[in-house]
């Protein structure tokens, strides 16, 4: 078994209305110096087989055809 | 007489006033198409209504663009058939590539649920061609995530080619569109997504009737007097 992580994050330039609230939320509870907020989605996904390069290239397509929209959003994945 | 199809998924919430109103205008019930089938009966029109299809998990419309009945929908889109995504609808279409750019959560967080005025902005498709070029409509909206995108080469293009349908008018943009945008078609026209709901205008109860327009056009109907 493998196992990997997504990270999906929004692309440079896309509003990101969510991390903006955070934002706003942690300067309400008094954290100073927080400069941006951008939210993102994490994927821990448990794959079959042994072959790290092989289910690397399968959880891209995966990447590509779901867990990200490629519009607005960039993906990387770690095998772990 | 043109045929009318309504596909429903596990969270849809619009396809009953979708039903109401293909069936008032058109004279005759639509078919109803369940999201796992994977044929459509002939039809000229299909509509994806408005909801919260697999409860917005993972991106609203993500997990609906993705299932069966979604793969005859863009084969007949590519043959020329209508297709209509309202809302849920217009999301589940950016998703499934058949219509380009994407939704996203509403530029001041909050859900709205409202009316806006809605310009008019391309008369001469085939689904707006019951209006006049820069009409200005009352319609109402509802939704969390209507905040339009696209990157700016595909806007220009989106621009360029006729494909705003609609536009937020007079300052009532109420989810942070880029451009204003609220409603655009494919590059050949015959698929339209829009977040505000037309579906919800089409009689004196609902406190006008601007969106029978909408259905007429696209049902080919030319009388559009209220029934």
């Amino acid at each position: 078994m493998i196992k990997a992580r997504v990270t999906v994050t929004l692309k440079n330039g896309v509003l990101d209305p969510q991390g903006k609230a955070i934002e706003g939320g942690l300067s309400a509870l008094g954290f100073e110096g927080v400069d941006s907020v951008r939210q993102g989605k994490v994927f821990d996904l448990t794959v079959e087989g042994d072959d790290a390069t092989m289910a690397e290239k399968s959880i891209s397509k995966m990447c590509e055809k779901l867990l990200a929209n490629t519009v607005i959003e960039n993906y990387s994945v770690e095998i772990l | 007489m043109m045929k009318s199809t309504v596909i429903q998924f596990p969270g849809s919430n619009r396809d009953r006033d979708m039903i109401a109103a293909l069936t008032k205008i058109n004279g005759e019930a639509p078919n109803l198409v369940w999201h796992t089938d994977t044929e459509i009966p002939d039809t000229d029109l299909i509509v994806v209504p408005g909801g919260f299809s697999y409860g917005d998990y993972l991106r609203s419309g993500a997990i609906a663009a993705r299932s069966p009945v979604m793969q005859e929908i863009a084969k007949r889109a590519e043959q020329g058939v209508r297709v209509l995504g309202v809302c849920n609808g217009f999301q589940i279409l950016t998703e499934a590539g058949l219509l380009p750019g994407a939704l996203m959560r509403n530029a001041g967080i909050r859900f709205v649920c409202t009316t806006v005025k809605l310009k008019i902005e391309n008369a001469d498709t085939v689904f707006t061609n019951q209006y006049s070029q820069g009409q200005i409509i009352p319609c109402p909206v509802a939704h969390h995530d209507g905040n339009y995108f696209a990157d700016s080469k595909t806007l220009k293009q989106i621009e360029d080619n006729g494909q705003v349908a609609f536009r937020y008018a007079e300052g009532t943009n109420p989810n942070g569109s880029v451009n204003d945008i609220a409603g655009i078609t494919n590059l050949a026209g015959n698929v339209l997504g829009m977040m505000p709901h037309p579906e919800n205008l089409i009689e004196a109860g609902h406190g006008g009737d601007d969106g029978r327009a909408l259905f007429a056009s696209a049902l080919n109907i030319v009388s559009t007097e209220a029934a």
